[in-house]
């Protein structure tokens, strides 16, 4: 058994303790928003917080998340009320979307330890996310709006 | 069109698609715990639908729901199609419901996601669509009224009549409208009287993809589902031998392993039933990572397949095709081409006597360009729900053409096309890529054999190194020029592996008095199909390079040159089949010219680089600025015009215009999927390059060419001539031309490949 805190729900889950935390989510829990896009930590798709850093669901054994706070999109905002999510909104960010819960859970996790990046931080904290849409300058956009959404919000 | 449904008829409509497990069934069998998250599938609500034309359904209490009949992978059709009916219906688009439709060619045409052709095929049958079930509604309340109807108006969705001062909702009327049968020829809205249309709506799904609810294939799932992977050949030309599982099947949710053929011996394939490996060895499980792990264990000897034998169908009849079955490496393949390259080729178009021309030349410049197998790397992996039963089959995922691929699910399984449901999901991209429902076929097998419901997911390793990419290409351009610097011939001469990429009839044919076109291919049994702009994707690099070094060894400007071109074409054309119009070109080139400020001085610190194409009937233009940050060559900014006639959906469509850069900017840099005895060499995102947020320009400006033209292709045409804009810059930046994709490696040996 082992016990989960997902988006502040407490889980109890009989199963490998090697299984990935993606797979947990996404297999056993119904939590689908996290992405599988590589498998392989290159492409950012399985992103969630792990007591608040960014982290590649893919290839975190559910056992490290065992007794953390987990957080997925899912648990950031169900309704897009997040900063980020609202920002992604107004510039209409997607295209496919596949790409985008990650980028999403990625931004939110810089903007929560740099109120006010500029585009080489963004550049920097955004690198590992791939978009294959190619949707990178709204991104960038969206996430100096998110700052800004965050500064009024206070 | 269709004949309008009474209420009572849909309802029973819906009750029959409910028993033989149709789209309806599916959608309230889609993950049932999130049900909150599509109000749709309320079996109440969906019960009061009352169907107006078969796109447009109205509930009495005025719930206006548009069905989007074309696949979505990031394209915005979900969004841009509704709101062309949106248009002519005159609704509120703010309180529509949009829907997407299910796979029903009969009722909601084509439904294909290809060739850039969502919004150009719909454009009409959509307007009309709309206009027609206004008109019914009008109609009714004229009834109801008892008013004519050319007294009443419409309004975001209520008709009113002026002269009484009555107004109702579309709502009230919707009963009455649908017993009046669907009209023919409702008038259509004057473009200067569009108000959705040439707006910037918001995606209609932006909503549930930014809180990430389920809304792809890989999310879908169903009561006692279970998962499939497959095992393929490591290399293309070998099949299996021999297997033993019985390690795989002791690990914990294995349920079986089994080896499935797909396509029977002597099966008459259509052209998108392509498929990678016929021998398939399957493993099945309750769960993702049980399965990907047990995969591991599997004892699998592989042998060379040796030549094999394709059959195709279709309306030229029967062909065999034999595909050589040796084990192919990228630095043979290269030698091969090179071979293939001098030696006589098949004449695909010749105006006046290119012969004598480079007899007589003063000059002649040759130049060839080169580039590699492209994989498509949707970012959400191939994968397919099946459900398949003794009388029916109940498909679910990510598909560009479902009616592409119903025949071939129908010949596989024995059924009729009428037992075969396909729900198709939004796509994690598509780039051509899923117009190739192979996996559909396997997913389908699968789950025959297994007797349950399955998903088949491809892992990223499967997905790239199983693909069907885009060919590998070469191609020599050869100019004369007299004396005087003029342009007195043109010779391109394209091969590939296993397709040559000429397009005879485009730009510069038509403006050269002599113009020869060649074309030779190299079987393969490496799979290929369409990628983002089939063939225009290689031919804009070639040709928009090309121009570049011949403007510049004829002294003149790269845009004046071309431009004089397309004056040429326009006024006193060679040769008959142009298949592009100059003015539309031109006006690309001029547009992008004036955006870009293209010779002003402000502009002088970039390294400025500019193409065009034309292809899926639409025209694009890019100026691409480098300049050089820490030693280094970097993309700063694009200016893009594009012609694609009426812009429906503005912000999406610069959306696309921005994206297709990018994609662009990485493929040229990075893009290469390499062989070695038959191997891919890159299976993933470490190996095979992506382009990402920090090599992402700063700034993409997009401009449309203003017309009232009816709408053309958008997806691809801003995608070729990235790639010649590009390498056109990167001269300007490091003084060397580049001839061979993907030019990043050239700039930076270092790098991985
Ligand atoms: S799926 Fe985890 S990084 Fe790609
Ligand atoms: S929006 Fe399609 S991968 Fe990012």
């Amino acid at each position: 058994m082992i016990s989960l805190t997902i988006n502040n729900k407490p889980y109890q889950l009989d199963i490998d303790p090697n299984t990935p935390l993606l797979w947990v989510l996404r297999d056993h829990l119904d939590l689908v928003g996290t992405k599988f896009g590589c498998g392989l930590a290159q492409c950012g798709a399985c992103t969630v917080h792990l007591n608040g850093e960014a982290i590649r669901s893919c290839v975190t054994k559910v056992s490290r998340a065992e007794g953390q706070k987990v957080v997925t999109i899912e648990g950031l905002s169900d309704t897009g009320e997040h900063p980020v999510q609202k920002a992604w909104l107004e510039l209409d960010v997607a295209q496919c979307g596949y790409c985008q819960t990650g980028q999403i859970m990625s931004a939110a996790v810089l903007l929560n330890q740099n109120k006010n990046p500029t585009d080489k931080d963004i550049d920097a904290a955004m690198s590992g996310n791939i978009c294959r849409c190619g949707t990178y300058l709204r991104i960038r956009e969206a996430i100096h709006l998110a700052a800004e959404i965050q500064q009024k919000n206070g | 069109m269709t004949q309008a449904k009474s209420s009572i008829n849909r309802r029973s409509f819906l009750k029959s698609s409910a028993l033989a497990g149709g789209g309806l069934m599916l959608s309230f069998t889609w993950l049932s715990s999130f049900k909150e998250a599509g109000k749709l599938t309320d079996p109440e609500l969906a019960d009061k639908w009352i169907e107006l034309t078969s796109y447009i359904k109205i509930t009495p209490d005025n719930q206006i729901k548009i069905l989007n009949p074309n696949p979505e992978f990031g394209q915005n059709v979900m969004t841009s199609l509704p709101m062309i009916i949106a248009e002519e219906l005159d609704a509120d688009w703010q309180t529509i419901i949009v829907e997407m439709g299910p796979h029903d060619n009969m009722k909601l045409g084509p439904q294909f996601t290809g060739g850039s052709n969502s919004v150009r095929m719909y454009w009409k049958p959509l307007r009309e669509a709309g206009a027609a079930a206004r008109q019914m509604l009008l109609s009714a309340a004229a009834q109801t009224w008892n008013v004519p109807m050319e007294e009443l108006s419409t309004k975001d969705g209520i008709i009113h009549h002026v002269k009484s001062g009555k107004s109702g909702n579309y709502g009230q009327f919707a009963t009455k409208a649908a017993t009046i049968p669907v009209p023919k020829d409702a008038k259509l809205k004057e473009i200067k009287n569009f108000n959705v249309v040439r707006n910037s709506k918001k995606n209609v799904e932006g909503q549930k993809i930014v809180t990430g609810k389920p809304l792809f294939g890989m999310d879908y799932k169903q009561e006692g589902m279970l998962i499939a992977m497959i095992e393929h050949p490591p290399a293309f030309g070998m099949k299996l031998k021999s297997f033993d599982a019985s390690e795989t099947l002791k690990m914990p949710g294995i349920t079986d392993v089994f080896k499935q053929e797909l396509y029977p011996e002597d099966f008459e394939q259509g052209g998108f039933d392509t498929r990678t490996f016929n021998d398939l060895l399957v493993v099945v499980g309750k769960s993702t990572w049980e399965v990907m792990n047990a995969r591991k264990k599997l004892k699998v000897t592989w042998e060379p397949r040796g030549d094999a034998k394709d059959v195709f169908g279709g309306r030229g009849g029967k062909r065999e095709v034999i595909v050589p079955g040796a084990l192919e490496s990228t630095d043979a393949q290269r030698k091969k081409m090179q071979e293939l390259a001098s030696q006589p080729a098949q004449e695909l178009r010749k105006d006046g006597d290119p012969e004598a021309a480079f007899k007589n030349a003063a000059q002649i410049i040759e130049r060839t360009y080169n580039a590699p197998f492209l994989a498509h790397n949707c970012m959400e992996p191939m994968n397919f729900f099946a459900h398949v039963t003794e009388d029916k089959a109940v498909l679910a995922g990510p598909l560009q053409a479902p009616g592409w691929t119903e025949p071939m699910l129908s010949k596989l399984l024995g059924l009729p096309p009428e037992k075969i449901e396909i729900q198709m999901t939004r796509m994690g991209g598509g780039f051509g890529r899923r117009a190739y429902g192979h996996y559909l076929g396997e997913a389908a097998l699968i789950s025959k054999k297994t007797k349950a419901p399955i998903k088949l997911i491809y892992s990223r390793e499967d997905d790239m190194t199983y693909g069907i990419y885009r060919p590998m290409y070469t191609a020599t351009y050869r100019a004369a020029l007299d004396a005087n610097k003029n342009l007195i011939g043109f010779h391109v001469k394209g091969g590939g592996i296993p397709e040559h990429p000429v397009h005879a009839n485009r730009f510069p044919a038509g403006a050269i008095d002599n113009y020869l076109a060649e074309g030779w291919s190299i079987p393969s049994n490496i799979t290929i199909g369409a990628f983002r702009a089939p063939r225009s994707n290689f031919n804009a690099a070639a040709e928009q390079s090309f121009l570049d070094e011949l403007a510049e060894a004829m002294g003149k400007d790269p845009i004046d040159f071309r431009l004089e071109l397309l004056k040429r074409a326009k006024e006193n054309p060679v040769g008959k089949n142009n298949d592009y119009n100059p003015d539309r070109y031109a006006s690309v080139l001029q547009l992008v010219k004036e955006k870009s400020g293209w010779n002003g001085a402000e502009n002088k610190k970039y390294s400025r680089g500019v193409a065009a194409y034309f292809c899926h009937n639409s025209y694009a233009a890019h100026v691409i600025d480098f300049i050089i940050k820490d030693g280094k060559p970097v993309v700063e900014q694009v200016f893009s015009a594009v012609d694609c006639g009426i812009v429906v959906n503005l912000d999406a469509a610069t959306n696309m215009v921005q994206g297709a850069v990018v994609d662009g900017i990485g493929n040229a840099l990075y893009g290469a999927l390499t062989h070695k005895e038959g191997a891919a060499e890159q299976n993933n995102f470490h190996r095979y390059k992506i382009i990402r947020m920090n090599e992402a320009p700063q700034k993409i400006e997009v401009h449309f060419v203003q017309n009232d033209l009816d709408p053309t292709g958008l997806g691809e045409p801003p995608f070729p001539p990235v790639f010649g804009a590009l390498a056109n810059a990167l001269y300007k930046a490091t003084g060397k031309r580049y001839y061979d994709q993907p030019y990043g490696p050239q700039l930076n040996p270092r790098r991985a490949f």
